[in-house]
């Protein structure tokens, strides 16, 4: 479902990132590990359509999304990827549910006020549905991130740093949550980390180093 | 539509924000459309009351307070004039002027002037009897629409009048009452707030000032073997002169018959007194008419009946010319100002120069309207860029969900505008409030009826500005919004 060819990435001021090929297929996770510095975030942020490259191709359910123009991939990124990131950020003028119900809209989708209660029950957290982002606690918040980046069915689920600030009962539950949920929405899972607690549960890793960060 | 209703949000998110950026920009918005409001009202009023009258005749002094007490009727009369001098213009067959109407000012009730006058000035203005009859007698008057609302007066009622032109209990008039036999139609113009009358009857009001009814009742009583017919102590001709028999014909006694023996012997059964052949009156009328107002003084209704007392006074002289662009008809008010110890005034120049030495006091306040308006739209924009550097994180978010750039850029714009068209509501609500309370205070001071309740279709274009002053304003923020970097913005911790 996702697939990687000779990517590569130079920034202006001249860092340049030659990432490894990665394949994931829908229903299945990937851990892509490293320190810091070492490209992680260009990485998702080039699989989220949020950075764009002119080497390489990245292709989602078969269609390349570097050939796309701008407002193009805007879409695609609403209709086919979800991306959770380390710091959540919401709309803090809506409620949770009218979150989730802008997302649907940004996308260009359907407003489906059903379907998005279903999946707040999912992540328990229901109750929370008409209340402001403030009144939410922080494990809470995440949660609603993770209904927000489900919201679409999404082929692809990327998460940045999902666990760093948990402790390690709170780690395995998120991890657990984010299989569950991408299992439910058929989507393939990206994990890009520096948490090493996450190797001994995803099995398929790849590990990005400093070698790849070659000023060329 | 979702963009408009998370715009909607965002700003009542951070009501001090919008608090200050609506009451600033309605501040601003309010003083122009109230100025506007003012502006054109007395506009309206400065040109409805210019009724076509191309020139004023009065006592020498100011010309535009003569043009302001005759034509606005406000500002007192510089002076009054008599008959006698302007006796060739009363002539109906001048060449140059076309209709002469008289004005006699003086009086008051409840502050609204009592004018003595020619039914001619019914007709420049256009104005027409909503009810009763236009007054005969002296002391009977018409009055106009504002006054019957104001003072409650109504067909038949009787009141007393002060001297001057404010109401002053102590310079009432004890005299016999007036009494309204009509009212006028609400017409928006000077004619609304008069009280109209004879000219004679101004001049009677100030004969009798002193004389208290009963008085007036035993001369109806005293005998006229004196021939002394019109009470002013003279007999009017002698007992031979009397003693004519009418067969002659003569009846004003100046040698020469005045209509043919044919003409006489009619019975007044038509009630037709004036000999054109048309009844005056209905048959009614004539049984037990009031002679409450019954009077022996001079009796003036039209011009031609003016003449009959040049030494009695009037106050101006309205006139309209045959034609406008005759050189004789506009050389006369210099000849008039030169030669005669009156004065001759033309309205519309006099107007004109009071419009522009209050122009230079309008024109600045419409500058500091426009410079309200001006900050106040720098200020939503201050609030837009500011609360668009705070939201970076939430208008990045947006573009991850799949909103495109051009949707930022139609979100901040639709906030911009949101809060400009809020603050034109307010505006609009507070200029119109002004207004009314203004209205309030020019009623009571001139008599003139402005009102707060007066829209405009130039308050959509105000709209549609406020609406445009919105786009501007959050241009800036706009644009930056859409052209914001996902990658780098998601990336600062």
């Amino acid at each position: 479902m996702l697939k990687t060819t000779s990517l590569k990435y130079k920034y202006p001021k001249g860092e340049f990132f030659d990432f490894p090929d990665i394949i994931c297929n829908e229903r299945e996770q990937l851990l892509v590990l490293g320190s810091s510095g070492v490209g992680k975030s260009t990485l998702l942020h080039l699989l989220g359509g949020l950075l764009t490259t002119k080497h390489g191709s990245i292709e989602l359910g078969g269609q390349n999304m570097m050939k796309l123009n701008n407002k193009t991939l805007d879409q695609f990124r609403g209709d086919n990827i979800g991306i959770i990131f380390q710091k959540n950020h919401f709309i803090s003028s809506l409620s949770v549910i009218d979150n989730l119900l802008m997302s649907q809209y940004f996308s260009g989708g359907k407003e489906d006020e059903a379907k998005c209660k279903s999946l707040l029950t999912r992540l328990n957290i229901e109750d929370k549905a008409y209340k402001s982002i403030n009144t939410l606690s922080e494990g809470q918040k995440q949660r609603v991130a993770i209904a927000r980046a489900v919201a679409n069915n999404p082929k692809l689920i990327l998460a940045d740093e999902p666990t760093s600030a948990l402790d390690d009962e709170n780690c395995k539950e998120v991890i657990a949550l984010l299989e569950e949920q991408a299992e439910m929405a058929g989507a393939a899972l990206v994990i890009v980390t520096h948490d090493a607690r996450l190797k001994d549960i995803i099995p398929n890793q790849i590990t990005l180093s400093h070698q790849q960060a070659l000023a060329k | 539509m979702k963009l408009l209703k998370l715009a909607w949000k965002n700003i009542i998110h951070n009501p001090l924000n919008l608090l200050l950026s609506i009451i600033l920009f309605g501040l601003g918005i309010g003083l122009i459309n109230f100025l506007i409001l003012f502006n054109t009202q007395l506009k309206n009023k400065f040109d409805s009351n210019l009724a076509g009258i191309d020139l004023v005749i009065g006592a020498k002094g100011s010309p535009l307070q003569m043009i302001l007490s005759s034509m606005y009727h406000v500002d007192a009369p510089t002076g009054n004039v008599k008959v006698s001098e302007v006796k060739a213009f009363l002539n109906p067959r001048h060449p140059l002027i076309k209709a002469a109407v008289p004005l006699s000012l003086g009086d008051n009730y409840k502050s609204y002037r009592i004018v003595g006058t020619t039914d001619s000035l019914m007709s420049f203005y256009n104005a027409t009897l909503q009810q009763g009859k236009f007054y005969n007698r002296d002391l009977e008057v018409v009055i106009g629409r504002a006054v019957a609302d104001d003072t409650g007066l109504k067909l038949g009622d009787k009141f007393k009048s002060s001297h001057g032109f404010n109401d002053d209990e102590d310079l009432a008039h004890d005299h016999a009452a007036f009494v309204v036999t009509g009212i006028l139609n609400g017409i928006g113009s000077v004619i609304d707030q008069l009280i109209l009358t004879n000219p004679s009857t101004v001049w009677n009001v100030h004969d009798h000032s002193d004389e208290s009814p009963m008085i007036m009742d035993e001369e109806e009583k005293e005998d006229h073997s004196d021939h002394d017919h019109d009470g002013d102590g003279k007999s009017d001709h002698t007992a031979e002169e009397h003693n004519h028999s009418h067969d002659d014909h003569d009846h004003d006694g100046d040698g020469k018959p005045d209509h043919t023996p044919e003409e006489h012997d009619h019975s007044h059964d038509d009630h037709d007194h004036d000999g054109d052949g048309h009844p005056d009156h209905a048959p009614e009328d004539h049984a037990g008419h009031d002679h409450a107002a019954h009077n022996h003084g001079p009796l003036a209704r039209t011009n031609a009946e003016l003449l009959n007392y040049p030494d009695k006074e009037i106050t101006t002289l309205l006139i309209k010319f045959r034609n406008r662009t005759n050189f004789q008809a506009l050389s006369m008010p210099r000849s008039i100002n030169e030669n005669t110890d009156m004065q001759a005034a033309s309205p519309a120049i006099e107007i004109n120069r009071l419009y522009s030495m209050i122009g230079s006091g309008r024109q600045m306040l419409q500058w500091l309207a426009a410079l309200i308006g001006i900050i106040s739209a720098i200020s939503i924009f201050i609030v837009l860029l500011k609360s668009m550097r705070e939201r970076k994180y939430e208008l990045a978010l947006i573009r991850v969900m799949g909103g495109s750039r051009s949707s930022l850029y139609s979100l901040i714009t639709i906030e911009g505008m949101i809060m400009t068209a809020i603050g034109f509501f307010v505006g609009f609500i507070l200029s119109h409030i002004g207004m009314e309370i203004l209205a309030g205070l020019l009623k009571s001071s001139y008599k003139y009826s402005f009102t707060g309740w007066y829209f405009m279709k130039k308050e959509w274009i105000l709209l549609g500005i406020s609406l445009v002053i919105g786009v501007i304003a959050s241009l800036i923020p706009a644009i930056s919004a859409a052209r914001m970097d996902i990658h780098e913005t998601l990336n600062e911790r």
